[in-house]
């Protein structure tokens, strides 16, 4: 989820070099192709990989975690949950860990220590 | 420019700025009893449904002529989409007018606060829309709002804004602007004044709320990153909380 359709895209993309049966989707930008969070586009990349599994949304900056939390406010009923991590790093961890079955839990507390892993 | 208005010199500014705030913490613990003691007044009318989509539309107006400005305010701070952003997100409101008409006003606050969170696209759209939201709960099933009502929507907006954005007042926001109000309205209020010098004094101290965030560094949101370099720049969210406020107050 990012403010911009190409970056969050191209997360995408990347994290799939590592891991291409992973599900995932991207919600960037705005409808008309702008910057910005939109709500029915977090929705329906939500809706687009759901299962019982449960989806793990990782985001870029302010309004994308507002924006997400209020779409994670409209579906209480779901397994869906925020992480806070860096988003690059996170969607490789997440994608690897995906595709080799890791459930969502595992994933959750894999995803969190991606936050303090120094790349240097 | 219509902006113009509302320049005034910076020592007013703290000035009222710290009267209000005091008044805040003087009147915050009474609104309960507050509201009781006034209970007769409380039916008098202040606005009721159908009105309260035509200010809905008002607002939009407004921001649509004040849309260049409000995201010239973020350009320095922000990601310059402030006005773009909130004038799409009113433009939708105002499509909406036709299944507001005959809902209460809970309902009409829920529509307008939903349709902001699916249309504007920067923080102001869960910002604005938790706000619009939270405080038409505070209007279940009415068809009328007294005074009374009105602060109690406001609160409910006040606190939405602070759950949402993780904010406290200070951080060079919306809430700098929201909180005086919010304050000096209740002073008002508790001082006997009509609805239209409440509303007046609360528009009053926006304006002086929002350019007193000249002096603050900003702590969440975009203008965080910029930091100290953000100073001497007015929060674009504390604008135009003001400019809508300005149009609650001007049609009571």
């Amino acid at each position: 989820m990012s403010h911009s359709a190409h970056l969050a895209d191209s997360v995408i993309e990347m994290a799939a070099v590592m891991a291409e049966q992973a599900p995932m989707a991207a919600a960037g930008g705005l409808e008309d192709g702008s910057f910005g969070t939109s709500f029915d586009k977090i929705t329906a990349a939500i809706d687009a990989v759901y299962s019982d599994d449960g989806v793990l949304v990782l985001m870029d900056l302010g309004s994308a975690v507002m924006t997400t939390e209020m779409v994670l406010e409209m579906m209480p009923e779901r397994k869906v949950e925020m992480v806070d991590c860096p988003l690059v790093e996170g969607a490789i961890v997440a994608a690897i860990g995906a595709a080799g079955g890791e459930d969502f839990e595992t994933l959750k507390k894999n995803l969190a220590s991606v936050a303090s892993t120094k790349k240097m | 420019m219509h902006r113009q208005i509302h320049r005034r010199g910076n020592n007013e500014i703290l000035t009222h700025d710290f009267a209000a705030m005091g008044m805040f913490s003087v009147m915050e613990g009474s609104m309960a009893g507050m509201a009781f003691i006034n209970q007769e007044k409380r039916g008098s009318t202040m606005t009721d449904s159908k009105k309260v989509v035509e200010i809905l539309m008002a607002i939009g107006d407004r921001i649509e002529e004040q849309k260049e400005y409000l995201t010239e305010l973020d350009q320095p701070i922000g990601d310059s989409d402030h006005g773009i952003n909130l004038a799409r997100g009113f433009a939708a409101v105002k499509e909406k007018a036709d299944s507001m008409e005959g809902q209460d006003i809970a309902t009409v606050l829920k529509t307008a606060g939903m349709t902001l969170v699916s249309t504007v696209g920067g923080a102001s759209g869960p910002l604005y829309g938790s706000a619009f939201m939270k405080g038409g709960m505070a209007m279940a099933g009415k068809t009328e709002m007294g005074l009374d009502d009105f602060l109690c929507v406001m609160d409910a907006a006040v606190e939405a804004v602070k759950q949402r954005g993780k904010a406290v007042e200070g951080e060079a926001t919306m809430l700098d602007a929201m909180i005086p109000s919010l304050g000096a309205m209740r002073a008002a209020r508790e001082a006997g004044k009509p609805a239209a010098d409440v509303l007046a004094e609360g528009v009053k101290a926006s304006w002086a709320g929002a350019e007193h965030t000249r002096d603050l560094v900003a702590t969440k949101g975009r203008a965080s990153y910029v930091g100290e370099r953000g100073l001497g720049h007015q929060d674009p969210g504390a604008t135009s909380y003001s400019y809508i406020l300005e149009v609650i107050a001007g049609a009571v």
